[in-house]
């Protein structure tokens, strides 16, 4: 009989272990769905983990790898610290698009002065409107007791319908013919989040995620903030009595979620993506919480997570291209890491032991 | 802006219809959430029921079996939710979630080959002389089996949950899964039969948006239906007539919203289309200063460790 018993303390060894047997398992799992859709899953997987990195055309995917894990990484370490505490923020989504467009749009109201100064104030409104947005949930959680899970989220759906009226109003290109958008702000040299060096795909947004993961990482191991947060989502009990205000835990962990989310969404629009349009994002804010959770909510875990993530991203575009691959089951692909992740996460905090009949 | 081209008999028929899929939701979510599980995979579920029933439907040609089907799809993602919880003992919170991002993939894929496709209409009831009544006879007589069928879901899981021993046991492990446990019950099976329970009718739901209420196949096209009827749970106090109610009383913000839109009121239409949403974060905050009657158990992971 087998017998599930509780470890004392989570496994270390486990804790490292489990993302990468998930990993294998959905490459093997994810291989049989594609040769379930008539494609070769040998070659299916490689195209998707290799040819990014080492194939023919790396040194176009490679910097790629960068511009689409930015964003994942910049929003997870955000959401991994809410997550540790039990705050669940998962309307990242809409956050970045709520960046996007109030970083955007001061950038588009100083067009087309060219000036210093620009740039970073649509970095400050990127944030402060991802801010903002995060902290509707905040405060009613923290106000009413609302639960911030439903709230975040139906905010997503408010988000994209702000988003739609802002690309086809307020912030629609004068000179665009009628066409929906914004102005492109690559064309915009004080509003644009260009590359800091050619050809590698490193722009400020990658820059910010880097600064991100070690100012959390400092946050959580030499900062009483840190601790509190720790705390909290290991035992809420020991917290209270430890003088833990969970009020300002929230407020500062959907606060900075949102900020974080915000920054992603602006590094977004004024780079890569260069203007605000009506299908402008593209689900980031809910694959950081599979990034979030692959990292074991730890900052270089999240690091790591985030890249692979792109890679699953790149992969899939050149999947798509050379084998007929659907999009589709890319996000299939990453749906199931997230899965096997959980599943395995029981070996972390539990023992599974092949038992005699038990005796009660 | 013309609002006398709103006909009052047909918004309330329609705003039935509008409603239903989020009541087959919310009630499954219900039975679910009192039996101390916090599914919020309701989404994911929605979109994969709306799928299988609708390509089960069309190649079959009866939409009865796409229902079926839809059921069928929905609870067997449900039971990856409850291998996990259940089983791996995994978070709730994070597993509801993998299961809506996964939901949502695996229907983009599956629904591949049926976007643009119509499926079988589905019937409507047709009783002489009832349906033909003036107004009553559309809005209680006019609609398709599956509206009632929701309906009797939520009488009959009121009367379960009031008055049977099955109803009392699901309460118990929703309250206090140690001391039901203590007193025998299968709390892992008892909440592993809800969670299906709750899928199933999450499928269901889905169906109803994709064969009756739309009806043709889009990516996506639950568009947060899943979300609120986990926050109609909340409004409902875990009551099923109010989950009745609340259906009601969202589906007719919906319909009203679309019709303001074809009336040309001028409030621009991304406006309108935010209010549901917006409507359900006003309810939740009115409503959440009252959280005595959620199960006490809700969203906690069971281990009979002791």
């Amino acid at each position: 009989m087998i017998v599930i018993e509780k470890r004392p303390q989570p496994s270390q060894l486990w804790s490292v272990a489990t993302p990468i047997v998930a990993v294998v398992a959905t490459m093997i799992v994810g291989g049989l769905l594609f040769a379930a859709l008539g494609k070769n899953p040998v070659e299916a997987i490689a195209t998707i983990f290799w040819e990014p990195l080492f194939g023919e055309y790396a040194f176009y995917y490679r910097p790629q790898l960068l511009v689409k894990g930015a964003p994942l990484v910049l929003i997870a370490i955000g959401l991994s610290l809410g997550f540790r505490a039990g705050i669940w923020n998962i309307g990242a989504e809409g956050q970045y698009i709520v960046g996007a467009l109030t970083g955007a749009g001061v950038g588009l109201a100083f067009y087309p002065l060219e000036a210093w100064y620009v740039f970073p104030l649509m970095v400050m409104a990127g944030a402060l409107g991802g801010w903002a947005w995060a902290m509707i949930p905040a405060i009613l959680k923290v106000r009413f007791g609302t639960n911030e899970i439903l709230v975040s989220l139906m905010l997503v759906y408010v988000a994209e319908q702000l988003l739609a009226s802002m690309s086809l109003g307020l912030l629609k290109n004068p000179e665009g013919f009628g066409f929906p958008g914004s102005r492109n702000l690559q064309s915009y040299p004080s509003g644009h989040n260009a590359e800091l060096i050619e050809g590698t795909g490193m722009h400020w947004g990658v820059v910010a995620a880097f600064v991100a993961v070690i100012f959390a990482y400092v946050l959580l191991n030499r900062h009483m903030l840190g601790y509190q947060i720790r705390l909290t989502g290991e035992a809420p009990r020991a917290a209270r009595f430890a003088g833990v205000r969970p009020a300002r835990l929230i407020l500062f962990c959907l606060g900075l979620s949102g900020a974080l989310a915000g920054l992603a969404g602006l590094f977004e629009v004024s780079g890569p993506s260069g203007q605000v349009s009506i299908d402008f994002n593209v689900g980031y804010g809910f694959t950081a919480i599979i990034v979030a959770f692959l990292g074991r909510l730890h900052p270089v875990g999240i690091l790591l997570a985030g890249g692979l993530m792109a890679l699953t991203y790149i992969g899939g575009e050149i999947a798509q291209g050379n084998l007929g691959l659907p999009a589709a089951a890319i996000q299939v692909f990453q749906g199931m890491l997230l899965f096997f992740l959980l599943a395995f996460d029981l070996l972390t905090n539990y023992r599974i032991r092949f038992a005699g009949k038990e005796v009660a | 802006m013309d609002l006398s081209a709103i006909n009052p008999v047909l918004l309330v028929a329609s705003l039935m219809v509008a409603a239903t899929p989020l009541l087959l939701a919310s009630i499954g979510e219900l039975v679910v959430e009192k039996s101390g599980v916090l599914n919020l995979g309701v989404e994911g579920m929605m979109i994969t029921g709306a799928i299988s029933g609708f390509a089960v439907a069309v190649e079959t040609g009866s939409p009865t079996l796409g229902f079926v089907a839809a059921a069928a799809g929905g609870a067997l993602l449900s039971l990856l939710f409850a291998l996990l919880t259940q089983v791996a003992l995994a978070n709730q919170v994070a597993s509801g979630l993998s299961l809506t991002l996964f939901g949502l993939g695996l229907s983009a894929l599956m629904g591949q080959g049926y976007v643009g496709v119509k499926p079988p209409p589905t019937p409507k009831l047709d009783i002489p002389v009832l349906t033909d009544l003036p107004v009553v006879g559309r809005i209680l007589f006019g609609h398709d089996l599956m509206l009632y069928v929701g309906v009797a879901i939520v009488a009959l899981v009121w009367a379960v949950l009031k008055f049977t021993r099955a109803g009392l046991i699901l309460r118990a492990v929703g309250e206090n899964h140690h001391a039901a446990h203590a007193l025998g019950y299968k709390v892992v099976r008892i909440r592993t039969l809800a969670i299906l329970f709750g899928g199933a009718c999450a499928g269901l739901g889905g169906a109803y948006i994709s064969l009756v209420r739309v009806p043709q196949w889009t990516e996506g096209m639950t568009a947060g239906v899943g979300w609120i009827a986990l926050a109609l749970v909340v409004f409902a106090s875990w009551k099923p007539w109010r989950v009745l109610l609340g259906a009601y009383l969202f589906g007719g913000i919906t319909v009203l919203q679309l019709n303001l839109q074809a009336a040309g009121v001028a409030i621009p239409v991304e406006y309108l289309a935010m209010s549901p949403y917006i409507v359900t974060i006003l309810v939740l905050v009115i409503l959440s200063a009252d959280k005595s009657s959620a199960p006490a158990s809700l969203g906690r992971t069971f281990h009979a460790s002791h």
